[in-house]
């Protein structure tokens, strides 16, 4: 399997998500924002950062990029597409995604380990994983929170589109751990062909435990299982979900 | 010739930026303030080859996010 991650001007989490990717043993190649072709590759990774300076609104002027077109276009056909943080901002803007996200409630750029709370796993991103699992994967932005209109969120709700939500450490979705103000405490969702996935954590930064958790790299994991690429085996999926249920 | 758009968040929509300018308002002794939103003013200098409908499409697509924000297009002679 061959991953692919793009880089625009202001990306900083990609050489993170490469090296998450290439840990796991993927073939993972930088793509510069303005070729014009992902043709090849089982996944594609839009990953975080400030992508023209924030300039306008997150994510405003990068998906005008070259590399957008043939990433719908890859999108559109069904492909893994993952989207985060700026990545997400993204793929919002693009309209790949519903909804929109917005400076955080508070004001302030948040920077901290976070729980959040596996909603679906009917989905290549999180099959591994057990739905109400507790994940711990850090957040870092200043623009997280999670806007949409009561009928997108009654969409998003039906389809099980919510994929992650804010939890505390009890796993509850309570206002005081929402640390953006999200709508519904929503950190991740799914398109309708569920195979384009925005959220703001950043699991390529919970795929050690040196790091502080490796809660991270069961999204990876869930992907390559999905693509085929690695064994499906009690043994192999194992040290994994159980991580994953702690 | 210039247009100057105007993007505001939607009324809809939380503005976090706004109630706290609204609070600074109230602290600096102007309580008269009820709300206050917080946006963006644009200001395009044109050659006027372009028609209304381009800039409302610029405005839309790029400009401003229909998804949570309006915006306003003003174009001066």
């Amino acid at each position: 399997m061959k991953a692919a991650v793009i880089r625009f001007p202001g990306s900083n989490c990609d050489q993170d998500c490469v090296l998450a990717l290439s840990e796991l043993g993927v073939k993972t190649d930088y793509v510069w924002h303005k070729d014009t072709s992902v043709a090849g590759y089982d996944l594609v990774v839009l990953p975080g950062g400030f992508s023209y300076g924030d300039y306008l609104r997150c994510g405003a002027i990068a998906r005008f990029s070259p590399i957008m077109k043939a990433v719908k276009e890859y999108a559109a056909a069904g492909n893994l597409l993952l989207g985060i943080c700026n990545g997400f901002q993204i793929l919002c803007e693009a309209g790949l995604l519903p909804g929109a996200l917005i400076r955080n409630r508070s004001l302030h750029f948040v920077c901290q380990h976070q729980n959040v709370r596996v909603e679906d796993i009917s989905n290549p991103f999180l099959h591994l994983c057990r739905t109400g699992a507790r994940l711990r994967i850090p957040i870092a932005h200043g623009e997280g929170s999670y806007s949409a209109d009561a009928a997108t969120l009654l969409q998003l709700e039906r389809q099980n589109r919510i994929l992650l939500r804010y939890v505390n450490n009890n796993g509850a979705a309570i206002d005081l751990a929402n640390p953006n103000g999200s709508v519904e405490s929503i950190a991740g969702i799914i398109n309708e062909g569920r195979n384009v996935f925005g959220l703001m954590p950043h699991p390529e930064r919970a795929c050690d435990r040196r790091l502080g958790s490796d809660d991270g790299r069961i999204i990876f994991e869930s992907i390559l299982a999905s693509l085929g690429a690695i064994s499906l085996d009690e043994d192999a999926a194992a040290p994994t979900t159980s991580r994953s249920l702690t | 010739m210039k247009a100057k758009v105007i993007v505001l968040p939607k009324q809809s929509v939380l503005d976090p930026q706004g109630v706290a300018v609204r609070d600074a308002i109230h602290h600096h002794g102007l309580p008269a303030v009820k709300a206050a939103r917080v946006g963006k003013f644009i200001e395009l200098e044109l050659d006027g080859s372009q028609t209304e409908a381009q800039l409302h499409e610029v405005c839309r697509d790029l400009l401003s996010n229909p998804v949570i924000e309006d915006y306003k297009l003003v174009v001066e002679g």
